[in-house]
């Protein structure tokens, strides 16, 4: 019997976490693409759901391995289905954390944190984008900082993914006013202010599925 | 809005088996969406490949074949493709001489592009790309992604793939598809927005009496929303624009007046027309002029219009045999 104590993510963890994913992005899909069409090419949620489903297909009909053989998985099916800047953004994102985590079975706060860090710094990487462009890095690099902290205050896992989760949320709403500088939506200067940033939306559905299929499983 | 299709998710499946049907000439790997050349993979020269998202054919499956492209990429429509594709392509048409990569400088085309060169570079092919950035309707490029790529792709994936052709090594393919891509600049007016499939409606709103000025090929917004006007006009506004950007004086140019998908020919030779009455008041030579539908946006009713300052190497390779679906002389 699993409890709130318990302060580790195991594999199975690891894959509730994306098919929970999974199951948000169909739900909002429309949502993604309908904040798309204002300021990009409306195909958000439309690319993202084609990724979510064939990350569920690869992880529930084949079996698992290590954690890092989770990720990598995940990583090469978005990579490969996502197509547009965001499947290459976020399979860089799963790939990073495959390699940190490496061939690890459970990750505990400190290690998982580090490997979202590892894992959004690929995305920086990749993107060369820096946070206040209105991207998905304005929702990923506040919640890795809130990971990081929860994890060096020795705050329990659960709870440290509620605020990875919340530091996210804020970071997504965050990009309401801002002008983006990166991606499609820069081709319209100041006219992609007053909008919520589609990227940013999926990357903060992305940190509360985390915490809310580990709330779920643990209790 | 009425599409022929099947079903919006099937569109690019259902169009590559047509292409195949089509065009013995080339294959189609469907697991890949790699459209390549069925034969002619000849030891040691240059291979090119391009892509992006489809619906901006012939671009680029239809450039594929003798002295132009070995093999595009199709991705969903206006979506880059992937980096597995990118691989399958680059080992299926590698001939030991290396490839060269032509990208537009689209994030999601760059990035995709991007990991590929890695994933090919662990498989010990050399890779090299070259990025078209030729929008001019893009003023600011400090603070956004970039000038967009459009038609002078067209123009590059022509005098590289002669180049290629020729047998040269690939530094010296890449050293002018760079020379091109730097030396081309193009704009575009939409009149209508295209429709993606598997949006199924307007990708955005223009009202009947007003025009898109420097439209990007996937609907985005341009310079300005201006009200219709005579074609004269607005082909003064392309000109001006275009040669505000690059001096075309004293140099053979080659001209693309590309329909965007939605717009009868009748209407491009009447811009073309309008296009080179101005270029010839400003004393500026066109050597080469191709009109028609090349780089589209589905079904966009505009026009871009792309002028690359030429030189002789330039136009030499641009009459080289080519023998593609959309593209055909010499042969």
């Amino acid at each position: 019997m699993r409890t709130l104590e318990d302060s580790r993510l195991t594999v199975d963890d690891l894959i509730a976490w994306l098919v929970r994913f999974d199951d948000e992005i169909v739900e909002q899909a429309g949502f993604l693409t309908e904040l798309d069409s204002a300021i990009g090419d409306a195909d958000h949620g439309t690319n993202m759901a084609r990724g979510t489903a064939a990350v569920r297909v690869r992880l529930t009909e084949t079996p698992s391995g290590d954690a890092g053989a989770v990720l990598k998985s995940v990583g090469m099916a978005l990579v490969s289905t996502v197509g547009g800047a965001s499947g290459s953004l976020y399979g860089t994102l799963f790939l990073e954390m495959a390699k940190s985590v490496g061939t690890a079975s459970e990750l505990d706060t400190a290690v998982f944190a580090d490997a979202f860090r590892a894992g959004v710094a690929g995305v920086v990487a990749r993107g060369r984008a820096e946070p206040g462009d209105k991207t998905m890095i304005d929702a990923l690099q506040p919640s890795v900082e809130a990971l990081s902290a929860a994890a060096s205050d020795g705050v329990p896992l659960a709870e440290s993914l509620q605020s990875a989760a919340a530091a996210a949320a804020a970071g997504r709403d965050a990009t309401i006013p801002l002008v983006a500088r990166k991606g499609r939506a820069s081709y319209l200067g100041d006219r992609s202010a007053d909008h919520l940033d589609p990227g940013a939306t999926s990357a903060a559905i992305l940190v509360q599925a985390l915490a809310d299929s580990h709330a779920e499983r643990t209790r | 809005m009425k599409k022929l299709i099947n079903s919006p998710a099937t569109v690019l499946a259902d169009a590559l088996r047509g292409v195949e049907a089509a065009h013995p000439d080339v294959s189609v790997d469907y697991a890949n969406r790699v459209v390549s050349r069925g034969a002619d993979v000849k030891q040691g020269r240059v291979a090119l490949i391009s892509g992006g998202g489809s619906g901006h054919e012939p671009l680029h499956s239809g450039f594929v074949g003798l002295g132009m492209l070995d093999a595009a990429c199709a991705g969903e429509v206006f979506t880059s493709p992937t980096p597995d594709q990118m691989l399958a392509a680059t080992t299926a048409v590698d001939a030991g001489a290396g490839v060269l990569y032509i990208v537009k400088n689209y994030t999601g085309d760059v990035l995709n592009f991007e990991m590929a060169a890695e994933l090919a570079a662990a498989e010990g092919i050399e890779v090299k790309s070259v990025l078209v950035a030729d929008d001019v309707a893009v003023e600011d490029s400090t603070w956004t992604a970039g000038r967009r790529g459009t038609g002078t792709t067209v123009l590059v994936e022509k005098i590289a793939g002669a180049a290629a052709e020729e047998g040269r090594d690939l530094a010296a393919v890449h050293e002018i598809a760079t020379r091109v891509s730097e030396n081309g600049r193009s704009m575009g007016v939409a009149l209508t927005s295209a429709t993606v499939p598997a949006v199924g409606k307007p990708s955005f709103d223009l009202p009947d009496d007003e025009i898109e000025m420097g439209v990007g090929i996937h609907g985005e917004p341009g310079r300005k929303r201006v009200s219709l006007r005579p074609a004269s006009e607005i082909a003064e506004e392309l000109v001006s624009s275009i040669l505000a950007d690059l001096d075309f004086s004293g140099a053979p140019v080659i001209a693309l007046l590309s329909g965007l998908g939605g717009t009868p020919l009748i209407e491009l030779y009447l811009m073309y027309g309008e296009v080179a009455a101005l270029l010839e008041q400003r004393g500026i030579t066109v050597a080469r002029a191709l009109v028609g539908d090349y780089i589209t946006s589905l079904d966009m009713a505009g026009c871009s219009l792309t002028l690359l300052r030429a030189d002789e190497e330039m136009l030499r390779l641009w009459d080289a045999p080519v023998n593609t679906a959309a593209l055909r002389w010499g042969v």
